[in-house]
């Protein structure tokens, strides 16, 4: 990978001084994942360009322990070694301390000046393409030329890759140009090589305290600079192919947006007067993922709560958020979670008096849904069973929803009104319980509620 | 005296302090069958005469005792048991666990007691202590057997004490000693001449009076009960089995309507419904004497019998596993009503739990009561009622032969209150869509299997699998099979190279394998195809009922395809192929699974492709070009980057090595024509599972199926090759270099037969020789790097390889288990298994 910094301010060779690396040597530079040089492919007084060429180990960047994906192989086959992410940025702090400090023994003023620079990056992943290039470097008074790369030239019909050659021009301080790019190539990236801890908030801080707070991006840059949290990657399941979809996400994946949240809320309250409302003394909560509806019915006084989820990195997070290991005896012999899929039979699922499925049925393939269906109300057999699912008709209105597309990737299926009120009666009559519909959600008069619910009694 | 105790049961020693109860139980019973209250203090107390503690100590002799009634074990309570509460628990603990309590009781008297205690430093409590246990036993006595011990047994003296003979019998439902063979004989309810015609058919010869009969070869009869009631003849009927169990030819078992005949003729006030008025009838008419020998017999019938070393159970109305073996009322009621609810549904008769559908138990049962309209294994319990005085058949299970004999009947005796047919024909009850519970997966499981004998998932893979499987794989009906792991070969030496044959072909020749087949390694994903020649035979066999009549999965079990048409599309073309090669037939069967490759990679895995591997070419391309130009140009200064610039220009030479490995995986797909499926194993059809096979067959049929579709199946390549001979094995190495130069995926290298053995057990099923252009995309653009391929050589296979046997031994067990007709649980155990121990961390690269 590749940084070459160029400048035309007269006499051009003075780069030399401000990087404290001399036009005429080549040097070399130790790092953990292999070595640094900077070298000089032109130096004369009208133009001197400084190339910083980073030469990665793959294997020792392997060995090192990256993150990795669902992609088993792609500690292996990743595009790490060859672009300007955080090892770039490593490096540029490594190699051009000083520099970008703004410190300059022999030519001080000349380090505070603004001075004609272009920066050029061959490879630059960028997640957001040119558009976030732009909102990045623009508003620090860069000149930005974008080049978009094809993935293969045998295969133009494969579009561009996610990686972009970039040139940066500006009357910039050096220190200022370096600096930028030590926060900004990590940002684009939106993947780091070492995790994130307390440290990485102070080096934000460090290097981007005095422009930083006046950049419009300031909340992207942050959120992606100290990338949240410790994933919720699981190395067993992703062998597997399982696609990597987050639990955290999949309680609400359209969360983003202020009224989906407010229909999430909605949809929980109304799914806790329902099973208050049954008379209910216990209470399983079927598919509870994180458990946002467990957090609200352990405060309803049931004798028992049980959260069921097939998944058991959402029943982990389910437990944290719960403070399952904090609760006292007494609360505690009152809340359980148990690992188990909709689609085997399971005696401990029976006695129980109510049951709500919350945006469980639609990540069911149709035709294990009628396993799920014998298993809950023909062998569970709660007098109540509640069950709520989108309603495809309220689709359109979401207006960042592509047409014809599910709410969320790992839906099997939606169904409209009709189709629902047709499996409910169905499931009604073949297992004995009376249904009423309710619905969820601003109700709108040609396409109904965001979210329908079916209340099944015996 | 003589002391006859069943065994198991529970005993409990009743004494007071200084009876010698403990020294009674070290003489007759192990140390660790005696479980004493006393010990139980010093465990948790530290002092064994710490009264305070003693209700901590009963907690864990309780506990104790009921693990060993559960296992079941004899178990023995050491306690002085002399007030009637701390008895009432031991006698509820072994009524909870269905066996008997009796018990033994030391009553010395007080001057001996003390003596004893005398003795004892740790026993100084004051005379009016055993005085009071003594007059607390003498309350007691009479009692007993009220509070339920089954047997008691008092001793009263030293002398009698020491003249114990105790003998342990087993229990009356164990004769697991008895082997048979067996023919197990459904209800036969008065049908007298059916039941004569029955006996003849198993070749049984019967006296001309049809009232005794001689077996043929040492057969016995067992019958499951219900001798009367709706029938013509239960007089004879009655008379015919007495006399074969008189002359040890037959044993009975008690049916309900033999037990209500009991009653009735105990005198007891009984409703004479469901036939009983015309038993009574038939045996008033019958010679004197007939009511009273009946009477007498039917009431000494045991509940149930376990046979055949436990591998046979026989109850009348089925017995779920935790009865087996057991005696209480409960288990007897189980035995002759079934598993009622106690609700009773629109016609009035009893609604019942299907204890069948739950059962998990090894030994097989064998049951009748509710007529059923044909006999079918369910859950290794089969239920051989059909119904004869209805107007069915009367049915005989032979047995260890596992074939059932039947004879219509002659007329229909008594009108049914539902028709017989109550399932719709031909689905297996074993298949349906919720047959399937968490309990047969969850948790750390150990596998028997034929070729690896034992298979164990821990509990953590366990738990993967149950997600990964019920969010993502197809209907579990479907799935029979998943394909093993493969290893690749041991790491070759030769520079540029990290695989290579000859490490192959030497492993298998150290194992003592002869031939070994080398098969083309196809650019694809691993595909298998179950098809059905329609989807009658999917219904029948596998229990889908949409409709389909196959299915292509993935290596993981999922769907091949999302799209359901392009599904049926590919099974349909199989399915021709199949037909016109004419396989059905030459194969005896109306389905198959195939072990395939479906071409091109790309049609599964385009985005993977495109996001990942062409990614990282075009940055790798874009990165190395620019920085090999400003080298180019820093050198045209005479800077000295000589070496960095030719490592430069090499990296960029392997990355351009590597966007064409992964090249050769792609070619566009806009629909089925532009597939390939190269099958290469015919694993299992109707007739069995063709790991008996050598590969030249599985290849020969696959042959035949590509010869039937050239266009749209594919070939596999192959070279058989005798690894003792160097030119054989110089033609094979020549292949591989011939295939891998044209950046073919390289080889697969198999012992000929399909499931060979060699000093340890199973030999590998095939190990893996891939060509140095693709490892490329396996190990990263530039692991051929002479200093990388050095470091790559330190690889680990142990794991994989074991993963390897393991796997292929549990995906065949799936077949084997399948084709033998096991219920869908015992095939998925199998299957999911393989996923599970698939989870395991292991190196991806293998």
């Amino acid at each position: 990978m590749l940084l070459t910094l160029t400048t035309t301010h007269r006499p051009a060779t003075d780069l030399g001084f401000l990087l404290h690396k001399h036009p005429d040597r080549v040097q070399r530079f130790g790092l953990p994942f292999g070595a640094a040089h900077v070298v000089y492919p032109e130096a004369s007084p009208e133009r001197c360009t400084a190339a910083l060429v980073l030469d990665v180990d793959p294997v020792g960047l392997v060995r090192r322990g990256h993150g990795s994906t669902a992609f088993a192989l792609a500690e292996y086959v990743n595009d790490r070694p060859y672009v300007a992410s955080s090892l770039m940025s490593v490096a540029l702090v490594t190699v051009f301390k000083s520099a970008m400090s703004g410190q300059c023994r022999t030519h001080p003023e000349l380090a505070a000046t603004a001075i004609g620079l272009e920066a050029r990056l061959p490879t630059v992943p960028a997640r957001g393409g040119e558009a976030l290039v732009r909102r990045l470097f623009e508003p620090l008074g860069y000149a930005v030329d974008v080049q978009s790369i094809g993935l293969d030239e045998q295969h133009p019909e494969w579009g561009d890759s996610r990686h972009v050659g970039l040139r940066l021009t500006a009357a910039v301080r050096l220190a200022d140009l370096l600096t930028h790019l030590y926060v900004l190539l990590p940002v684009l990236d939106d993947d780091k090589h070492y995790w994130v801890d307390q440290t990485e908030i102070d080096k934000l801080l460090h290097r981007g305290g005095d422009w930083l707070p006046g950049h419009p991006e300031k909340e992207l840059i942050t959120r992606r600079y100290l990338k949240h949290e410790a994933s919720l990657f699981h190395p067993a399941l992703d062998r597997l192919e399982a696609s990597a979809v987050d639990p955290a996400a999949q309680e609400d994946p359209e969360g983003a947006l202020e009224e989906r949240v407010l229909l999430r809320d909605q949809r929980l309250g109304t799914v806790r007067a329902a099973l208050k409302a049954s008379g209910a003394r216990r209470v399983l909560d079927l598919g509870c993922g994180p458990g946002a509806l467990l957090r609200l019915l352990v405060q309803d006084g049931y004798d028992e709560v049980v959260g069921v989820d097939v998944s058991s990195r959402a029943l982990e997070i389910a437990a944290r958020r719960l403070r399952l290991d904090e609760l006292h005896d007494d609360r505690r012999d009152r809340i359980r979670l148990l690992q188990s899929p909709l689609t085997y039979r399971d005696k401990r699922l029976r006695g129980f008096d109510a049951a709500a499925l919350v945006e469980v049925i639609e990540h069911l393939d149709p035709p294990r849904l009628a396993a799920a269906e014998v298993n809950v109300f023909a062998d569970a057999q709660p007098a109540t069973v509640i069950v709520t699912t989108p309603n495809a008709e309220y689709n359109p209105r979401w207006e960042t929803l592509p047409a014809g597309r599910f709410r969320h990737p790992d839906h099997r299926f939606e169904w409209t009104r009709e189709q629902f009120a047709a499996w409910s009666a169905g499931v009604g009559s073949r297992h004995g319980y009376r249904v009423r519909h309710v619905p969820i959600g601003p109700e709108d008069r040609e396409v109904g509620p965001p979210t329908q619910m079916a209340v099944f009694e015996r | 005296m003589r002391i006859d105790v069943p065994d198991p049961s529970l005993v409990v020693l009743v004494g007071a302090s200084g009876s010698g109860k403990s020294t009674f139980a070290r003489r007759h019973f192990l140390a660790t069958e005696v479980l004493s209250s006393d010990a139980c203090r010093g465990l948790v107390a530290d002092d064994p005469n710490d009264q305070s503690a003693t209700e901590d100590a009963f907690a864990v002799l309780e506990f104790i005792a009921a693990r060993r009634l559960a296992q079941p074990r004899l178990t023995v309570v050491d306690a002085t048991n002399v007030q009637r509460p701390s008895r009432r628990r031991l006698v509820q603990l072994a009524q909870a666990h269905d066996l008997f309590p009796v018990a033994i009781v030391l009553d010395l008297s007080e001057a001996v007691c003390r003596a004893r205690n005398r003795g004892r430093p740790d026993r100084d409590f004051g005379p009016h202590v055993v005085r009071g246990q003594r007059t607390q036993l003498h309350r007691s006595l009479r009692g007993l057997q009220k509070e339920g011990f089954r047997r008691t047994w008092v001793l009263d003296s030293p002398d009698q004490t020491e003249a114990v003979e105790l003998v342990r019998s087993p229990l009356w439902t164990d004769r697991r000693a008895d082997p048979g063979p067996f023919d197990v004989i459904g209800d036969v309810h008065g049908c007298h001449a059916e039941l004569v015609s029955l006996l003849g058919e198993l070749g049984w010869a019967v006296a001309s009076d049809g009232l005794s009969a001689a077996p043929p070869g040492g057969r016995r009869a067992v019958f499951v009960g219900d001798y009367v009631d709706r029938g013509p003849a239960s007089g004879e009927v009655l008379e015919l089995i007495m006399r074969l169990a008189a002359d040890g030819h037959a044993l009975c078992l008690p049916g309900n309507h033999d037990a209500k005949l009991v009653r009735k003729l105990k005198g007891r006030d009984v409703r004479l419904t469901h036939g009983l008025a015309e038993t009574l009838d038939q045996l008033g008419r019958a010679p004197t004497g007939l009511r009273d020998r009946a009477r007498d017999f039917l009431d000494g019938l045991v509940s149930h019998a376990v046979l055949d070393g436990g591998r046979l159970v026989v109850a009348h109305a089925g017995l779920k596993e935790a009865y087996h073996g057991r005696s209480s009322g409960r288990v007897r009621d189980f035995a002759l009503y079934g598993d009622t609810t106690g609700e009773a549904d629109e016609l009035g008769l009893p609604v019942r739990n299907d204890w069948a559908q739950d059962y998990r138990g090894t030994a097989a049962v064998v049951y009748g009561h509710t007529p059923v309209a044909e006999p079918r294994w369910t859950n290794q319990t089969i239920n051989i009622d059909t119904g004869c005085v209805f107007g069915g058949r009367l049915t005989a299970l032979r047995w260890p032969e596992r074939e059932l004999v039947s004879v219509p009947a002659a007329r229909e005796y008594f009108a049914p209150a539902r028709p017989l047919f109550t399932l719709p024909p031909g689905i297996d009850p074993d298949r349906g869509p919720s047959t399937l519970d968490v309990e047969d997966v969850a948790g750390k499981r150990i596998v028997q299997t034929r070729l690896a004998r034992t298979v164990t998932v821990r509990e953590e893979q366990a738990a993967v699998a149950l997600e990964v499987m019920s969010r993502f794989a197809v209907d579990p009906r479907w799935l029979v099979y998943l394909p093993p792991t493969m290893a690749p070969t041991a790491t070759s030496q030769r520079s540029g190279l990290l695989e290579h044959p000859e490490q192959a072909l030497a492993e298998y020749r150290a194992a003592g394998v002869a031939r070994v087949v080398c098969q083309e390694k196809h650019m694809g994903s691993r595909a298998i195809v179950v098809v059905c020649a329609d989807s009658d035979v999917a219904a029948e066999r596998f229990g889908v009922t949409d409709g389909s009549a196959g299915v292509v999965v993935t290596r993981t079990g999922r769907p091949f395809f999302d799209d359901a048409a392009l599904m049926s599309g590919v099974v349909e073309r199989v399915r021709s192929a199949v037909t016109s090669a004419g396989r059905w037939d030459a194969l005896s069967t109306r389905w198959l699974v195939l072990d395939c490759e479906l071409m091109p990679w790309s049609a599964k895995a385009i985005e993977l492709l495109r996001r990942q591997y062409a990614a990282v070419g075009a940055a790798a391309a874009a990165g190395l070009t620019a920085t090999a130009r400003t080298l180019e140009q820093a050198a045209g200064r005479g800077q000295d980057v000589g070496e960095l610039l030719g490592r430069t220009r090499a990296r960029a030479d392997h990355v351009e090595g590597y966007r064409d490995a992964y090249r050769r995986y792609v070619w566009p797909v806009d629909g089925i024509d532009d597939l390939r499926l190269a099958p290469f194993h015919v694993l299992a059809a109707e007739g069995g599972v063709f790991v008996d096979r050598d590969h030249s067959w599985h290849l020969d049929q696959c042959d035949a199926l590509v010869d039937a579709a050239p266009d749209w199946l594919q070939r596999t390549g192959r070279r058989y090759v005798d690894v003792t001979d160097p030119a054989g094995q110089d033609e094979a190495v020549a292949w591989w270099e011939q295939l891998t130069a044209a950046g073919g995926e390289g080889m697969v290298v198999k012992p000929l037969g399909f499931a060979e053995r060699g000093a340890k057990g199973l030999v590998q099923p095939g190990v893996k020789c891939r060509g140095r252009e693709y490892l490329r995309i396996i190990y990263g653009p530039e692991y051929a790097d002479p200093a990388q391929l050095d470091r790559l050589r330190g690889r680990n296979l142990g794991r994989k390889r074991s993963l390897a046997v393991r796997e292929f031994a549990l995906g065949v067990e799936a077949l084997e288990r399948f084709v033998r007709r096991e219920p869908l649980h015992r095939v998925h155990e199998c299957v999911f298994s393989v996923l599970a121990l698939e989870s395991d961390a292991v190196d991806p690269r293998l």
